[in-house]
C-alpha cells in the first residue's frame, strides 16, 4: 500500500531516472568498462565523465529551454545564438587585445540580446514563439557568418582553453559551470517568487494578470534566460574546438533541448517543469550517443536507434497510455485518482 | 474583392513582383523566360514539401520530418533501382507509399497519444535521416533509362526558357493541391481544425481522422518532393535536404498562411518558396554578395510577413470592437 502511494506521487519522477539507469545498465552489460572510472593525475576518466562532459553544452541550453517552456513558449534559436556568441568569442580573441574576461561578457551579452530580441516579438508583438524564434533560427546563422566573414576563426587562449577542456577538483570546468548555473537556476525558480510566477504565466496567463503578475516582463525574462544560457554554450563550444564555426556550431542543439525538457515530463503547453529531470533528460540523450558509439554498433544506427528509444519513452509517458493501462488494471481508488489525466 | 484575410497573399505578391521586377530592370538576363522555368524547376522539390506543409500548419500543426524523408525516399529509391532491379516507375509507387505510411504512423500518434506534434515529428526526423544511413552511406548516382527519359522532358517556351518534367509535374502537384484545399470535405475540415478545433470537433468535423489523414498528405507530398529532388539532382545522398524544413515553413510564412491556422493559400506557398528562390537568383546575378545574405533576407522577410499578419489581425480586431 504505502510502496504503490510512493509510486504514484514519484511517478513522473520516477519515469525518466529509471529511464536512465536502464540505459546505463544495459550499456554497461554490452559493453565492458562503460562504468569504469579512473584517476589520473587528478583527473577523472571513463566513459560516465565523458557524457557529463560532452552533455554539458546541451544542459545549459536546456535549462534556458525549461524556463521559456514553462511560460508557454519554445526557443528555436538557441543553435543560431550558439553560434553568433562563438563567432563573437572567436572574432574578438583575435581582432583585439581585450582581456578574455570582457571577451566573454561580451558573448554573454551578445546571447542576452539575442534572448531579448526574441522577447520583444513574443511579448510585445505578441508573436507565437514558435514563429518569433523561427526568424533568428533562420537569420542567425547569416550574422553568424557575416562576423566571421564566412571563415572557421581559430583563436588562442589560456582561459578559454581551460574553459573548454579544463579540469578542477578533479572534474572538467565545464561541468562545474553547468553545476553552478543549474543550482542557482533551481533556487531561483524553486525557492522564490519569481519561479512561482514564470510558472504561472505559463499555466494561465490571465489568471496571473489578473493577480498582478506583470507577465510581458517575466516572458521577456525567460527569453533573455534562454539567451543567455544559448551564449555561454556557444562559448564553451568554441573554447572546445578553439574556433567559431557558424555554419555547425550548436546545430540541431536546439532539438536535443527541446526533446530533454519533455523527456522531464513538461508539457510543451506551458506550466511545471522539472529542471532538475531536464538534466537528467540530457544525461538520457548524452549516454543514448555515447552508449551507441562505445557499443561497437555501426555509426549509422545512432539515429534509428535514439529515434526509436525517445518514441518508445514519449510514448510510455503519455497520459493515453496511463490511462489505458490502468484501464487495463482496474483497481483501488488511489490508482483511479493517479491516473486521470490533468 | 480585398478583404482582411486576402491582404498577406497579395503582400506576397507584391513582393514576388517587386522583386522579380527589381531583376529585370538591373539584369539583361533576367527577361529571358529561361530565369523563370529555371526558377520552377530548382524550387519544385522545395514547393512540393512546402504544399504538404501548408495542409499541417493550416491545421495548426507543424511537421519537423519533411527534409529526413526527402533524403530517405531518394536512397530508398535508388536503392530499390540499383540493388534491387526494380523498375523505376515500380519503386517510385512503393517509396511513396512508404512516405505515406510513416505520415500516418506520425498522424496516429499525434493524434491519438496527444503528443505534440513538434516532438512526433522531430523524432521521425531523427528516424527517417537514421533510416536514410541504414540504406547507404555515400551518395549514388541514380541512372535508369526511365530516370533519364523523365527527366529528358522538355516543352520549349518562347524565349530560351522551357518546362521540364520536375516544373510540370510541381505544377500539377500545386493543382491538386489547391483542389484539395478549396474543393473537399478534408480540405474544409483543415481550415476548421486550425481555426479552432474544439468548435471544429462540436460542429462534428471528425478531429482525429483529419488529423491523421493530415500527416499522411505532408507524408505523401515530401515523399513525392524526395523522388523529384533524386530525379533533379539524379542522385541520391542520405545527407540531401538537410534543413528543408525550415525552408518550407519559411516558404508557407511568406506566402501568407496564418501560422495559428485556419488562414491561408496552398497558392501563397508557392509564391512564398518562389521568392525564396529570386533571393538566390538575385544574389547569385549579383555576383558580390556573400551567400549568407540569403539567409539574412529571408529572415527579414519572415519578420515583415509575421508583422503584418499581427498588425492585420489587430485592425480587423480594432475594426470588429469599434
Amino acid at each position: 500500500m504505502k510502496k504503490n502511494d510512493f509510486l504514484h506521487k514519484h511517478q513522473k519522477t520516477l519515469a525518466p531516472l529509471l529511464s536512465l539507469v536502464l540505459i546505463i545498465l544495459v550499456t554497461a552489460s554490452v559493453t565492458p568498462g562503460f562504468l569504469k572510472i579512473t584517476f589520473v593525475d587528478g583527473h577523472l576518466f571513463g566513459s560516465l565523465v565523458d557524457i557529463l562532459h560532452r552533455g554539458t553544452p546541451t544542459a545549459l541550453v536546456a535549462l534556458g529551454m525549461a524556463v521559456v517552456i514553462a511560460t508557454r513558449g519554445i526557443d528555436l534559436s538557441v543553435g543560431a545564438v550558439i553560434a553568433i556568441c562563438g563567432a563573437v568569442t572567436a572574432v574578438l580573441t583575435v581582432n583585439t587585445d581585450w582581456p578574455v574576461w570582457i571577451v566573454i561578457l561580451c558573448a554573454l551579452g551578445t546571447g542576452a540580446l539575442c534572448g531579448l530580441w526574441n522577447g520583444i516579438l513574443v511579448s510585445v508583438f505578441n508573436i507565437q514563439p514558435i514563429v518569433a524564434t523561427l526568424i533568428l533560427m533562420v537569420a542567425g546563422r547569416g550574422i553568424a557568418q557575416m562576423i566571421t566573414e564566412g571563415q572557421i576563426v581559430t583563436f588562442h587562449s589560456e582561459v578559454l582553453d581551460a574553459i573548454g577542456n579544463g579540469y578542477f577538483l578533479a572534474f572538467p570546468i565545464r561541468v562545474w559551470i553547468a553545476i553552478g548555473l543549474i543550482l542557482l537556476t533551481v533556487i531561483v525558480m524553486r525557492k522564490t517568487a519569481l519561479g512561482l510566477f514564470i510558472e504561472s504565466v505559463g499555466a494561465n496567463v490571465r489568471a496571473s494578470r489578473l493577480v498582478g503578475i506583470e507577465a510581458r516582463l517575466l516572458v521577456m525574462s525567460a527569453y533573455v534566460f534562454s539567451g543567455f544560457c544559448a551564449g555561454l554554450s556557444g562559448i564553451i563550444l568554441a573554447a572546445d574546438i578553439r574556433g567559431a564555426d557558424a555554419n555547425n556550431a550548436g546545430l540541431w542543439l536546439e532539438l536535443d533541448a527541446i526533446l530533454a525538457v519533455v523527456l522531464a515530463g513538461a508539457s510543451l503547453a506551458g506550466g511545471r517543469i522539472y529542471l532538475l529531470l531536464t538534466v537528467v533528460g540530457v544525461l538520457i540523450i548524452q549516454t543514448l550517443t555515447t552508449a551507441i558509439l562505445t557499443s561497437g554498433l555501426p555509426v549509422q544506427y545512432n539515429l534509428v536507434v535514439k529515434a526509436t528509444i525517445i518514441l518508445a519513452v514519449l510514448l510510455i509517458q503519455s497520459p493515453k497510455t496511463r490511462q489505458w493501462l490502468s484501464g487495463l488494471f482496474p483497481k483501488k481508488e488511489g490508482d483511479k485518482k493517479g491516473s486521470t489525466t490533468p | 474583392m480585398i478583404n482582411e484575410r486576402n491582404l498577406p497573399i497579395l503582400a506576397t505578391l507584391l513582393v514576388f513582383i517587386l522583386l522579380y521586377g527589381f531583376g529585370v530592370y538591373e539584369y539583361r538576363g533576367f527577361r529571358d523566360t529561361l530565369v523563370f522555368t529555371n526558377l520552377l524547376t530548382d524550387n519544385a522539390f522545395l514547393i512540393i514539401t512546402a504544399i504538404g506543409m501548408t495542409f499541417v500548419i493550416l491545421s495548426g500543426g507543424i511537421d519537423l520530418s519533411v527534409g529526413s524523408m526527402i533524403a530517405f525516399i531518394g536512397v530508398l529509391m535508388a536503392y530499390m533501382i540499383s540493388s534491387m532491379g526494380l523498375h523505376p516507375a515500380f519503386a517510385i509507387g512503393i517509396a511513396l507509399l512508404v512516405g505515406v505510411f510513416f505520415g500516418t504512423i506520425m498522424g496516429v500518434i499525434i493524434a491519438f497519444f496527444e503528443i505534440q506534434a513538434f516532438i512526433v515529428t522531430l523524432a521521425g526526423m531523427f528516424l527517417f535521416r537514421g533510416l536514410a544511413y541504414l540504406i547507404n552511406l555515400d551518395a549514388v548516382p541514380i541512372s535508369h533509362p526511365f530516370i533519364m527519359a523523365l527527366s529528358d522532358i522538355y516543352v520549349p517556351l518562347p524565349g530560351r526558357g522551357g518546362l521540364t518534367f520536375i516544373a510540370m509535374a510541381m505544377l500539377v502537384l500545386l493543382v491538386i493541391g489547391i483542389l484539395v484545399a478549396r474543393r473537399t470535405r478534408f480540405g474544409m475540415s483543415v481550415y476548421a481544425l486550425g481555426g479552432d478545433s474544439h468548435s471544429a470537433a462540436l460542429l462534428g468535423v471528425p478531429v482525429g481522422k483529419t488529423i491523421i489523414k493530415i500527416y499522411a498528405l505532408s507524408g505523401f507530398y515530401s515523399a513525392m518532393s524526395g523522388v523529384i529532388f533524386a530525379i533533379y539532382t539524379g542522385s541520391a545522398y542520405p545527407l540531401a535536404a538537410v534543413g528543408v524544413e525550415l525552408d518550407a515553413i519559411a516558404a508557407v510564412v511568406i506566402g501568407g498562411t496564418l501560422l495559428t491556422g485556419g488562414v491561408g493559400y496552398v497558392f501563397g506557398t508557392f509564391l512564398g518558396a518562389m521568392i525564396q528562390g529570386i533571393i538566390q537568383t538575385l544574389i547569385t546575378f549579383d555576383g558580390s554578395l556573400n551567400s549568407w545574405w540569403t539567409k539574412l533576407a529571408v529572415g527579414g522577410l519572415l519578420l515583415f510577413f509575421i508583422l503584418l499578419q499581427k498588425g492585420i489581425v489587430v485592425w480587423v480586431k480594432k475594426r470588429a470592437a469599434g
